[in-house]
């Protein structure tokens, strides 16, 4: 089982944050590698079993199913269903906690999955550094000016 | 009619989760730290980090309050702790510590959260007072340290010029931040020798005050078998038994300033753990060691020695007069006390259960020899009194041995029973004492060594003994660390004269 963690600080409260990424049929608005998004079977973007369906800019086509959402911890899981990256089980959980000193955000990212040994550390840095970092680093940019 | 208040403090500390966890962790370290603290300590003889344990802190106010530890995870990063009794009604008051790493920025995310019942009219009062004076102030004090810390360079050079420490591997491990490995022997579950495992173990990073040791001899003890069988319950599984080692010094955390790199030291106290290759420590009750005492020797007969030296000294203070009945005389503390007690004058009956122990304790000077097997032992010894009986026995068989040691003692003698051997003394009708107004002792290594200024003289005493040659020391039967099992076996067996250690 592979894991990736990978936390940031976003400087401004976390509802702020909440009310950009709780959107789970958000992705092209915030992220840099998403294309465009759709929610299937005309689902709300918050409905748990909920699919969205996402074209990434280099084409690669990913579902993932949102597992769970709690407006009270800030968080919400979700499994990928198809992707062209060649995991299994893959489970991923984003959480967000205020940091009461100076009213920012402790955002967290974190994701496990199954995958051949000799990929393993290759999908950890690509996950890690290029699909999580990444994201947060266009949030903060779009948050924080 | 009070409401319960939930208070949650949190921030963000430019350090890596590790610095701020190790100091954060110490249950018993947050007076060097934290401005409202002056003074903590530990009630009893229980490790800081033993879930469970009840610290007493010394405000600057002059007040006191107790708060125990209710659980601590070195994974989650996470202490919890609750008031037991203070000066303010923070009624229930429970509150947990948690960090978290920031992987972006290596730097750390630290929560501090309680909840509590305050009197409904000093509710905000309250709540101001945990918010502020103690969590944000604690806050801005570990920023401040570590800042501090980070920017001294005296932290990370740290002297390490001794002969002892330039050779081999230890110019690598010297950092207090890296990661050490070591074999240890790790007790899973309570039970026989068998249970002796030799596993590998990744060391913490040293915290606050502490050092770490590399072991070379390692003493094995009687009262290690009762960690192993859950007799006592000094040890919980899964961890290494052993009080008593010797070795060098090999790394030393921030805030040691009584020991350095390379130094040779040994110890014989809690917590358990001593069978292992290394391991970290507290180096409060640690000797030096002089060039005239070697490894082996220290690591075989410190504890022993501490041990005859303080029942020889303060649990009764033999005088020349006296007569004196020791049981297993020719076992570690038996040869001890048999040949201590005779320079201090006394007249020494040693009792053992064979006749090769006979001949061991008769050559250590004892003034009669009786073998328990073959006589009773307290007729003996009446006999050999002239039917006066003995001032003082000192017994650790226990359960076998407890009424004929009564029997054998004179009117005003003391029975001081310090080992069960053969099982505990269990229940016993002490009304029998006072047919005599004997004394009985239950004395416990750990009461009368667990401070420097207890622990001192009787070092001192031992030492000053050895190198006058006033007690001699057989060589120590040798089994490798992997081999702890049989050193057990062979030391429950009584098939052993003298001291056992394991090598590493």
């Amino acid at each position: 089982m592979a894991k990736v963690y990978v936390s940031s600080v976003i400087n401004v409260p976390a509802a702020e944050v909440w009310r950009v990424v709780r959107d789970f049929n958000a992705l092209p608005k915030w992220t840099p590698f998403v294309a465009d998004s759709l929610i299937e079977q005309n689902m709300r973007a918050d409905q748990i079993g909920c699919v969205r369906n996402f074209r990434l800019k280099d084409g690669g086509l990913i579902r993932e199913r949102l597992l769970a959402m709690s407006d009270y911890d800030l968080s919400y899981t979700y499994s990928i269903l198809e992707s062209p990256m060649g995991v299994e089980n893959y489970v991923a959980s984003l959480t967000l906690t205020p940091v009461t000193d100076g009213n920012v955000t402790f955002a967290e990212w974190q994701a496990e999955f199954d995958c051949a040994p000799e990929r393993e550390s290759a999908l950890v840095r690509q996950i890690g550094v290029n699909v999580f970092q990444a994201a947060f680093d266009s949030l903060k940019e779009r948050l924080e000016r | 009619m009070s409401a319960m208040v939930k208070v949650r403090q949190s921030t963000i500390i430019d350090a890596p989760v590790a610095d701020v966890w190790r100091i954060l962790r110490n249950f018993n370290g947050h007076d060097r730290w934290h401005p409202a603290i002056v003074a903590s300590a530990i009630e009893g003889i229980v490790p800081a980090d033993a879930v469970g344990s009840v610290r007493r802190l010394r405000l600057s106010d002059g007040s006191e309050l107790r708060e125990q530890l209710l659980s601590l995870s070195d994974e989650r990063l996470l202490l919890t702790y609750c008031l037991l009794d203070g000066p303010l009604p923070l009624i229930d008051y429970v509150a947990s510590i948690r960090v978290k790493r920031v992987t972006d920025g290596d730097r750390t995310f630290w929560e501090w959260h309680c909840e509590f019942k305050p009197p409904a009219d000093r509710r905000d009062e309250l709540v101001r007072l945990v918010t502020e004076d103690i969590y944000q102030n604690g806050f801005a004090a570990i920023r401040q340290l570590l800042r501090r810390v980070s920017s001294s360079p005296a932290v990370e050079s740290r002297p390490s010029a001794s002969p002892a420490s330039s050779s081999g591997p230890l110019n690598e491990r010297s950092s207090p931040r890296s990661v050490a490995r070591s074999r240890a022997i790790i007790v899973s579950h309570y039970g026989g020798p068998e249970v002796l495992e030799l596993k590998e173990i990744v060391l913490p990073q040293l915290a606050w005050g502490e050092v770490r040791i590399r072991h070379t001899a390692i003493g094995v003890n009687f009262i290690d078998v009762y960690c192993r069988n859950g007799s006592f319950n000094l040890l919980k599984p899964p961890a290494a038994p052993g009080m008593e080692a010797a070795g060098v010094i090999e790394a030393i955390g921030d805030g040691v300033t009584d020991f350095k790199i390379g130094d040779r030291v040994a110890y014989a106290c809690l917590p358990v753990g001593a069978y292992s290759e290394r391991r970290n420590m507290s180096p409060e009750l640690m000797v030096s060691l002089s060039s005239d005492i070697s490894d082996e020797t220290a690591a075989a007969t410190l504890l022993k020695g501490v041990t005859a030296s303080f029942l020889l000294h303060d649990v009764h203070a033999v005088k020349p007069s006296e007569i004196v009945l020791i049981h297993a005389a020719a076992g570690g503390v038996g040869q001890l006390l048999t040949q201590w007690a005779r320079q201090l004058g006394a007249t020494v009956i040693g009792v053992v259960s064979s006749d090769d122990k006979a001949h061991i304790v008769d050559r250590l000077g004892a003034h009669h020899v009786i073998v328990r097997s073959g006589e009773n032992f307290a007729e003996a010894a009446i006999r050999m009194t002239n039917g006066v009986g003995v001032n003082v026995v000192y017994d650790a068989v226990g359960r076998e041995t407890f009424e004929e040691s009564v029997a054998a003692l004179a009117v005003r003698g003391h029975l001081v029973s310090f080992g069960q051997a053969s099982g505990t003394i269990g229940e016993r009708d002490v009304n029998r004492l006072t047919s005599k107004s004997a004394t009985l002792s239950l004395p416990n290594y750990v009461h009368y060594t667990d401070s420097p200024d207890k622990l001192e003289p009787h070092i001192v005493r031992f030492f000053s003994a050895l190198r006058k040659g006033l007690i001699q020391v057989q060589p120590p039967k040798k089994y490798d660390l992997a081999n702890a099992a049989d050193a057990h076996r062979d030391l429950e067996s009584r098939r052993t004269t003298g001291p056992l250690i394991l090598t590493v």
